[in-house]
């Protein structure tokens, strides 16, 4: 399926608190596609606005101009209702401090996109337990975050970005809140998705974890550049 | 992928609020006190409203009283004997010269004991003529009525009200046993129906009936009245339009009878006891309205607690929102949690509310001895109100929840 293109951004420009005294331009026309299947890395120091960019590929926030296609929908024309569907069928979000409700178990954290999606209930929990069991989790599923350790909690995370099947997996600093060991898990959890033909965006500050991807981006005041992979 | 459905939310609502349930009962506290409040205070104004009602139906249809009048005349301050200012000779009056009175019956009393064997009582006793249980609408439950040459004999009969009936017979036949009445024996001959408490709580079946002339000559003993004096005559009128017009007409009837001079003051006074009834039933209406503005001050109370837990409960999940936006969440469904969340607290405020209500108002029946009418209008009424509560004062919260930027409430700490 490579040589399909699932994101695509045509110059785009971020511009904060436009034409006032404290004009911040974060993005300035960054280009960029990434093709089904692809594990892209992208590198930046705080401030290079690499969080930007995530937030604009997450359908999170929308730029001042440019265009950006994700899996071929302009995001240009969407409201927040419209953009949340969006998010809700192409992406799959995990968080530095994975974002797990507290008070729900493993599982019921894994059901929550598919009630947003409209899955009938009678197929959650299955569908659940096996995202489940695909990230190595199947017996943690009646367990509340407080009682899984963060690299359990990072899965059960994983689990639910994948749960509605979305072409896009955004991950934002994953491993930033894991030790070395549990982080480069992690990674190998990731390297096995893209082997099963995930499309992986990866944002992080530390060359070892970017090492992973394939393709490592790094941004730098506002523009993005291709960085020669040394393998 | 149509979004959640609606029991998604209710479930995600549910779950919300379970999760903090001392606070969620807490915030309900108000609409439940408002609530419980609305419905006793509805029962028992519409209870009160419905006595009312019977009483005037009770009153007779169309009464009017005459009794004399107890203040002055011109300047000069009447003495006692003054209360005996109509005779049958007003009553006579006016039946044949008031246009539209059908009923006509003088009436004397005073109270005294009545004794059967050893049981005694201390009771009322009314002497009246024949008309008088027609102007009350009265009837009898067992025995017959006086009968013409009762009156015209003064005979020593009797018409028992229930409660003497219970005090001095019990069980047993009342109907043709012989009672003492003060010092006099007396035959009774018949029971009155049961009447029950009078509006102003005084039981009108303690009293016992006998004929005007048998009264006189009879009960009245030492205290003595002028011959054929009465103490009040009652009428009824033939309709209830024609009441107006009847009384004005006795007042012209009697002030003649009586030689009162122009301009001055009447030695008697013309009432009609349904207007009393009217007048006390509007006062009851207006506390009821009262009543029914503070419950619904407190249910507002009860909103703005809800809509106060609410903004903190936003502020709070924060994390939570920006999380659930970011799977896929979009500002309706935010917006339909948080107000599913508030119309829970409300509507479960209403629910425990119309318990406690209905238990209350139960109670107020039983110890406060209120008449009370408990209706399904008004458990819909309630229900009403506390779905508009949940509505209005969830909306802005709810708002403020789906209006938040999935990107900063995300990065919230805390």
């Amino acid at each position: 399926m490579a040589g399909h293109p699932v994101i695509e951004l045509t110059d785009i420009r971020k511009v904060y608190a436009e034409g006032t005294p404290a004009e911040v331009v974060a993005l300035r026309g960054v280009s960029l596609r990434i093709d089904h299947g692809e594990f892209v890395a992208i590198m930046g120091p705080s401030g290079s606005g690499k969080s930007t960019l995530m937030n604009i590929i997450g359908c999170l926030d929308q730029p001042t101009s440019g265009r950006y296609l994700c899996d071929g929908v302009d995001v240009a024309d969407l409201d927040a209702t419209g953009r949340a569907r969006l998010r809700l069928r192409k992406i799959g979000f995990v968080f530095q401090g994975f974002h797990l409700l507290s008070r729900q178990t493993a599982l019921e954290n894994v059901m929550l996109p598919m009630a947003y999606a409209g899955i009938p209930r009678h197929e959650r929990r299955p569908r659940a337990e096996k995202a489940l069991a695909e990230v190595g989790l199947a017996d943690r599923a009646g367990h509340r975050p407080a009682e899984l350790s963060g690299g359990q909690q990072q899965r059960v995370a994983i689990a639910r970005a994948l749960i509605n099947a979305p072409p896009i997996l955004l991950a934002d600093e994953p491993t930033g809140a894991l030790d070395t060991r549990t982080g480069d898990e992690i990674m190998a959890l990731f390297r096995r998705l893209q082997a099963e033909g995930h499309t992986i965006v990866l944002i992080t500050h530390e060359q070892h974890i970017a090492d992973f991807a394939d393709r490592i981006l790094v941004m730098r005041d506002g523009e993005l550049h291709e960085q020669e992979v040394a393998a | 992928m149509n979004g959640a459905g609606i029991g998604d939310i209710l479930g995600m609502a549910l779950f919300a609020l379970r999760g903090n349930w001392v606070r969620s009962v807490l915030t309900a506290l108000g609409v439940i006190i408002g609530i419980a409040a609305v419905i006793v205070m509805v029962s028992v104004g519409e209870g009160t409203q419905a006595e009312l009602d019977r009483t005037i139906s009770r009153l007779g249809s169309n009464r009017i009283d005459v009794m004399p009048n107890f203040g002055r005349q011109g300047a000069v301050r009447m003495g006692a004997g003054s209360i005996y200012s109509l005779s049958d000779d007003d009553a006579k009056a006016i039946r044949e010269q008031v246009e539209g009175v059908r009923y006509v019956s003088g009436v004397i009393r005073g109270s005294t004991q009545v004794v059967n064997a050893d049981q005694n009582w201390s009771t009322n006793w009314y002497g009246i003529e024949a008309d008088y249980f027609a102007i009350n609408d009265w009837t009898l439950a067992e025995g017959e009525d006086f009968s013409d040459r009762d009156f015209s004999g003064a005979a020593k009969t009797v018409i028992i009200g229930q409660t003497v009936r219970e005090k001095l017979f019990g069980s047993e036949d009342p109907v043709g046993a012989t009672i003492r009445v003060g010092r006099v024996p007396f035959t009774v001959v018949g029971v009155l129906e049961r009447r029950g408490a009078n509006n102003w709580g005084g039981d009108q079946d303690d009293v016992i009936f006998v004929p005007l002339e048998t009264a006189r000559r009879r009960l009245m003993g030492q205290v003595g009245i002028p011959p054929r004096t009465v103490m009040q005559i009652s009428v009824g009128a033939a309709s209830a339009e024609a009441m107006p017009a009847v009384e004005r007409r006795i007042a012209e009837v009697l002030r003649e009878a009586h030689r009162i001079a122009p301009g001055a003051d009447d030695d008697f006074t013309v009432r009609n006891l349904t207007q009393i009834v009217s007048t006390r039933s509007e006062t009851t209406r207006l506390m009821s309205l009262l009543l029914g503005a503070v419950a619904t001050i407190s249910l507002i109370v009860g909103g703005i607690g809800i809509m106060n837990i609410m903004l903190v409960s936003v502020t709070e999940r924060i994390r939570e929102i920006g999380l659930r936006m970011a799977v896929g969440a979009g500002p309706r469904e935010i917006q339909l949690q948080f107000l599913a969340e508030a119309m829970m607290l409300s509507l479960g405020g209403g629910v425990i509310g119309i318990l406690l209500g209905v238990v209350g108002t139960w109670l107020t029946a039983k110890f406060v001895a209120l008449p009370v009418a408990l209706n399904l209008q008004v458990i819909g009424l309630a229900t009403g109100f506390a779905v508009a509560t949940g509505l209005f004062f969830g909306y802005y919260p709810a708002r403020k929840a789906a209006a938040l930027d999935p990107i900063e409430a995300l990065r919230h700490q805390g």
